[in-house]
């Protein structure tokens, strides 16, 4: 290549192309469960119709092209997917494409609001708890920790709707604007993160809780080290030595455990949104699982997945950006 | 205490030693105050489990009292009951049976897989470690709460399919840990001699590597244990599970509909899940102490 790209993102993009195998994978991983599962699309259809005879269903296996070779509809199958088309859903009267990306809004909402919360809260606590390390505020914080991660998520958002919407009235059961108040600008804004105050509180404790031990042990293990003693020598005053030298470093074990919980943040999503009924990616997973929309269930994974990749690029840059000594090649 | 006894005895060992060890990992855990209150937690859910059927006998699906008894008013339903009348300790007692069978089948299955896969992967590097590695990410990058409800939709959502599909969604971590144990482990001396002695290439793996590589997979299991509880009560909660096995996720489930007036309903099963899941988490940390004593100051 004569071109010469910026170091970082050069290995970015490398590690983009390192992900195409693995959505290739996930899309024959996905056809291979549309075949395995008893009965197909015709099946379906015919179904529904009550009942057709012989020759009309084998017309509708050739036009559906399920008469044609595995391979064959294998390679339709994946060249279909690659341009987004997951097929029409039979609930929804839509593509598929189209139902997905009336739910990806919310559900993306939800995913920044958590994560950040879990994370700049995780990772200042966590800080805070090592600094104090052994010391009662420690010790409170270590033990809420422990309750927050073995809490299901489920659970503590029920316990939320008990205290806040049954006993104070403060805050919405669900869903995701008032009915029938059609707020427009900034309290169109304010209505909506009054609807999602919850939903984020329940989905972020859990991963909070993750990020705060491992922030704890990773400002505790770099706080032995020889450039946070020299950094000391030299004169830096304890908030300099915190946040420069040791936090930045701390940081990087914290980065890559964002990267790669992603995609069970996601996985959670689905019954946080079923609990407050946002219309999110995750409803949708359950309502296609009550009633059987297979084609969206797959969309919903492939879509994921997407996302997940996405998102580890981002990471990779984050790191690559805390840590000069990774090495880039 | 010596560097002898972090080093884990290579085959039959004499009788006396392995006597000694397993004192001296009782000692190390038993010095974790937290770790034994997850194991007197972990006992308790064994013993619900075990005494079901003498705590509450009969099937717990079925009417024992009126609807919505408030716990500790009637000898015949401590804990109260639900809207349907049904007992909630025995609930609780049954459900444990269904917790326990789930957390234990699905981590053996995960944890088998996984063995499997990362050994294979990490012993033969190359193009071999290449493929399972590039299928393991395909399987980190799917939601596995996501692949979980699909694997149901398709599968039909019996105790047997939850257990197995819980297992086939939770392999990925395990396997990357046996990997990186097993890169580490294959040039040693020990694995020299076993080859050189013309030992096969599976009892290498197994026999020779694997125990080696064991301790921090076992301690990881108390995590997978954690999780498949976890994703088997949120099933049960929305309504996914087995209809045919009382689950303390599907009480929380149907309890959300009585929140307003019998919260004790939902509060109660849901206060179990956490004191187990809690108790797996604790002990992991009691057993990462006795198996890598080295680790921590």
């Amino acid at each position: 290549m004569g071109i010469h790209l910026p170091p970082v993102l050069a290995f970015a993009l490398r590690r983009l192309l390192q992900a195409v195998p693995v959505i290739l994978l996930i899309m024959i991983g996905s056809f291979l469960l549309l075949k395995l599962t008893p009965g197909d699309t015709v099946d379906a259809l015919v179904g529904d119709m009550g009942g057709a005879d012989p020759a009309f269903v084998a017309r509708l296996r050739a036009e559906y092209g399920l008469d044609q070779p595995v391979l064959v509809q294998m390679w339709r199958y994946l060249s279909k997917l690659a341009m987004f088309d997951f097929g029409w859903s039979y609930v929804y009267e839509q593509p598929v494409s189209t139902v997905l990306l009336d739910r990806l809004g919310t559900t993306l909402l939800l995913m920044a609001s958590s994560l950040s919360i879990a994370f700049v809260c995780g990772v200042s606590l966590g800080a805070f708890a090592a600094r104090r390390a052994y010391s009662l505020t420690d010790n409170v914080i270590s033990t809420l920790g422990l309750v927050f991660y073995a809490m299901p998520s489920f659970f503590l958002a029920l316990l939320m709707i008990l205290l806040f919407s049954v006993k104070l009235g403060w805050l919405p059961v669900g869903g995701v604007a008032t009915i029938g108040a059609f707020y427009t600008g900034w309290d169109k804004v304010a209505d909506t993160a009054m609807h999602m105050v919850m939903p984020t509180m329940a989905l972020s404790l859990i991963y909070l809780a993750f990020y705060m031990r491992l922030m704890r042990t990773s400002v505790l293990e770099v706080s032995d080290l020889d450039f946070v003693r020299t950094a000391r020598a030299k004169g830096a005053s304890p908030s300099r030595v915190m946040f420069h030298h040791i936090m930045r470093n701390a940081l990087l074990p914290v980065v890559t455990l964002l990267g790669l919980q992603f995609s069970t943040v996601l996985g959670g999503s689905v019954v946080i949104e079923t609990i407050f009924s946002l219309p999110g990616l995750g409803q949708l997973a359950y309502t296609s699982v009550v009633k059987r929309d297979l084609n969206t269930l797959l969309g919903i994974i492939f879509l994921c997945s997407i996302i997940v990749v996405i998102v580890n690029f981002l990471t990779d840059l984050v790191y690559a950006w805390l840590d000069r000594r990774i090495d880039l090649k | 205490m010596t560097a002898s006894d972090t080093i884990p005895p290579q085959g039959p060992a004499p009788m006396a030693p392995q006597v000694s060890r397993a004192t001296v990992l009782w000692r190390r855990f038993r010095r974790n105050r937290a770790a034994v209150l997850g194991l007197i937690l972990f006992v308790a859910v064994v013993l619900m489990a075990l005494l079901a059927d003498v705590i509450a006998p009969g099937d717990p699906l079925s009417r024992t009292g009126m609807p919505l008894v408030w716990p500790f008013t009637e000898a015949a339903n401590p804990l109260g009951t639900d809207q349907l009348g049904r007992s909630i300790l025995a609930g609780i007692v049954h459900g444990a049976r269904v917790t326990l069978m789930v957390g234990v089948v699905a981590t053996v299955i995960s944890i088998a897989i996984g063995v499997v896969i990362g050994a294979v992967a990490g012993y033969f590097g190359g193009w071999v470690d290449d493929v399972l590695m590039r299928v393991t990410d395909a399987f980190q990058t799917i939601p596995s709460f996501v692949l979980l409800l699909t694997l149901v939709a398709i599968y039909g959502s019996s105790i047997e399919n939850i257990i197995l599909a819980i297992g086939v969604v939770s392999w990925t971590a395990p396997a990357r840990m046996v990997r990186a144990e097993f890169m580490a482990l294959r040039q040693r001396e020990f694995v020299d001699a076993a080859r050189n002695l013309g030992v096969s290439t599976p009892a290498i793996i197994f026999r020779e590597i694997l125990p080696n590589a064991l301790p921090p997979v076992i301690v990881f299991a108390s995590v997978v244990m954690a999780t498949s509880i976890l994703m088997e009560t949120a099933l049960a909660f929305l309504n996914l599970g087995d209809p045919n096995y009382a689950s303390w996720g599907n009480m929380i489930g149907q309890g959300r509909a009585a929140l307003r007036t019998a919260w004790f309903c939902a509060v109660i099963p849901g206060v179990v899940i956490l004191l187990t899941v809690l108790s797996f988490s604790l002990m992991g940390e009691g057993m990462n102490d006795a198996l890598n004593p080295r680790q921590k100051k």
